[in-house]
């Protein structure tokens, strides 16, 4: 038995875990992908499924991504709980049909007479230098689509249950791993450990500010919450970790407290998320405001390849902590 | 097939082509908006196609894809109710006639973007596989669908993973109103990339109820028997034009002539009564299926109108559509 004090959990050996998980108590989890089998997955996140599971539930794919989540959703269709990795997220564009167009709206435009419970993994994000084509931050392409449940865990022990939620839903999921969080370690969650999808958590409360984050930027925003903290700025900071279902309920509480919002998304500022959060905001919170709303986003460029270039253009500590900074001296 | 199976094919082919004939007089006096894509001409696929399979066997079709659902047990009435908008209709009138679905007789769907379906049937065949149900899949598509990723995405990844499925191509010359033979760099435009996928191939004359049934039948039995899928390109043809009120006038009067004197209908016909069937028997079914259309055509009239919280129902599987807190 390992020595869980000591032990290693990252970010990476909890995606494993968390299908491994729900592949133990439910033999309708099966799992597809490119390299995703004896290789054990590109990122490592699908490490130990294989010698575990067998051919028969892990099952490598050629390089076919219309055909990988076409497939998962027939089987999810009839009767199976299919988990599709698409390697980055940059490649969902080869498959953007049926996340678009086929999977999420199978249920309504048949009246309710099928099902798609299925998760489609991909790893996104920048961070690690991968250039224009593997390095995007795209899970505003899913939140542009009616009918897709997303989600972006940042810890370990969220990923484990997050996963759990994600996999035992009966809508289809888009499970964003973001790449620059993998190597990240944290603690191993009990088993069972389960979140529901669509309730944010407050990671850090504060009474000056109100920063909402996703995935990669909840630790910028809590380690610029650090940072402020010595100039006495008080920083509250809110872990969406699902975009679908959006936990506004919670980022409105905490406005009444803070009368001020930072939003720090990745994806870009034309056409992020983060204007959805800041629409309703504005539509419900107004009168909780004292102050402007910032977003903190990536910039409508490509991501370039050279880190310092990449740093100018994704949300950086710096950039979190200078629009806190503005925000509160409103 | 017995002749009590022709029989009964026959009626059932009798059915589509009465029910295409109402969905394309209620276009066009206004009660079926939208567009119409009709499979007039097209039964003996389907027909052919479903009379050899179990009931439990999935299938996907496209959005020509009235001749499927109606095959596969949905009724006239519940089909045209669809069409006309009425929450009779087999999607709750969310669907519409290109997503005609009956998911409790493994009707899987019907589907409006090209070529998607064909990954979605090779899945639910693996699903098959993975359950050891000893169901299969069939997809049916146009012979439009051969040039597009998802068809050959589909045909390999079913082929490599020896899955149960069928793909069925219903060639009917034309992709949209273009000839297929125009945009294709051969000349049978799905059996001819079988091979490819070292994937056995059929061509057939899919307006041949007798033969189409056999050839499915083999090919289900070849998928049942944990032998992999199997292509096959059934020539038909269209009696309408592709959508709408297109009248077709891109293709030429002795081609038009040729395949109308090879309706699907007079084919069944011959054999019945080559079989000694007696025209009044036929007749019968004739006189059958024709009521049972005008009487869908009533009940579809008469059927309300869905409600309007039907607009926020079933985007999840809870029943509702929330997507925030």
């Amino acid at each position: 038995m390992a020595d869980v004090t000591k032990e290693k959990f990252t970010y990476r050996d909890a995606v494993a875990e968390g299908i491994a998980r729900e592949m133990r108590r439910d033999p309708s989890v099966v799992c597809l992908g490119e390299d995703i089998g004896a290789a054990e997955g590109v990122f490592k996140t699908t490490v130990g499924l294989f010698k575990e599971f067998g051919p028969a539930r892990v099952w490598d794919t050629p390089i076919s991504e219309q055909a990988i989540v076409g497939a998962a959703m027939g089987a999810a269709m009839t009767g199976m709980r299919p988990i599709a990795e698409i390697m980055f997220s940059d490649f969902l564009a080869c498959c953007w049909d049926y996340l678009a167009n086929e999977i999420p709206k199978a249920r309504y435009m048949t009246g309710g007479q099928v099902t798609v419970p299925l998760v489609v993994r991909t790893a996104n994000g920048g961070g690690l230098g991968f250039g224009a084509q593997h390095s995007q931050a795209v899970e505003n392409w899913a939140f542009a689509i009616p009918g897709l449940k997303i989600v972006a865990p940042s810890t370990p022990s969220d990923v484990v249950g997050l996963m759990a939620a994600a996999i035992r839903s009966d809508d289809p999921v888009v499970f964003f791993e973001h790449k620059a969080l993998l190597a990240g370690s944290g603690t191993r969650p009990p088993e069972g450990h389960l979140i529901e999808l669509g309730q944010a958590s407050v990671v850090r409360e504060g009474t000056d500010v109100t920063v909402v984050a996703l995935a990669s930027t909840v630790s910028l925003s809590l380690k610029a919450a650090d940072q402020l903290a010595g100039e006495g700025i008080s920083v509250e900071v809110i872990d969406l970790r699902c975009l679908i279902p959006l936990d506004m309920r919670t980022v409105l509480s905490s406005i009444e407290r803070t009368s001020r919002l930072v939003v720090v998304e990745e994806n870009p500022y034309q056409g992020g998320w983060g204007g959805t959060v800041v629409s309703v905001v504005a539509d419900e919170g107004f009168e909780l405001l004292d102050a402007p709303i910032k977003r903190v986003a990536g910039a409508n460029v490509p991501l370039p390849f050279a880190d310092s270039l990449e740093a100018e253009v994704i949300p950086t500590v710096g950039k979190v902590t200078e629009a806190i900074r503005r925000l509160s001296a409103y | 097939m017995t002749p009590e199976e022709l029989l009964d094919a026959y009626e059932e082919m009798v059915l589509i082509r009465r029910t295409e004939k109402a969905a394309h007089d209620l276009f066009m006096s206004g009660l079926v908006k939208g567009t119409t894509h009709l499979a007039a001409g097209h039964e003996a696929v389907a027909v052919g196609a479903s009379s050899a399979m179990r009931p439990d066997d999935y299938v996907f079709a496209t959005y020509r894809g009235h001749h499927h659902a109606l095959a596969r047990g949905a009724t006239p009435e519940e089909c045209l109710a669809e069409l006309m908008s009425r929450a009779t209709g087999l999607c709750q009138a969310k669907g519409g006639s290109m997503h005609l679905t009956k998911a409790t007789n493994g009707m899987l769907g019907s589907y409006a973007i090209v070529g998607a379906h064909l990954p979605m049937a090779a899945g639910a065949a693996w699903s098959a596989k993975l359950r050891g149900s000893g169901q299969v899949a069939v997809a049916f598509f146009g012979d439009g669908a051969t040039n597009i990723g998802a068809f050959h995405e589909a045909l390999n990844l079913a082929a490599v993973w020896s899955l149960p499925v069928l793909f069925v191509c219903e060639n009917n010359l034309y992709m949209e109103y273009t000839p297929i033979e125009a945009v294709t760099a051969v000349p049978n435009p799905a059996a001819d990339r079988a091979a490819g996928y070292n994937m056995p191939a059929d061509i057939i004359d899919g307006n041949d109820v007798v033969v189409v049934h056999e050839t499915v039948a083999r090919a289900v039995e070849r998928a049942r028997k944990g032998e992999g899928p199997t292509l096959i390109e059934a020539q038909t043809y269209r009696h309408f034009g592709h959508s709408r009120a297109d009248p077709a006038k891109y293709r030429p009067a002795d081609e038009v002539e040729r395949w109308m004197k090879h309706d699907p209908l007079d084919v069944a016909r011959a054999r019945l009564e080559a079989l000694g069937v007696p025209p009044e028997t036929v007749a019968d079914r004739d006189h059958r299926a024709a009521a049972t259309v005008d009487a869908a055509i009533a009940a579809a009239k008469n059927a309300p109108e869905p409600v309007p919280a039907l607009a926020f129902t079933d985007v999840w599987a809870d029943g509702g559509a929330a997507w925030r807190t």
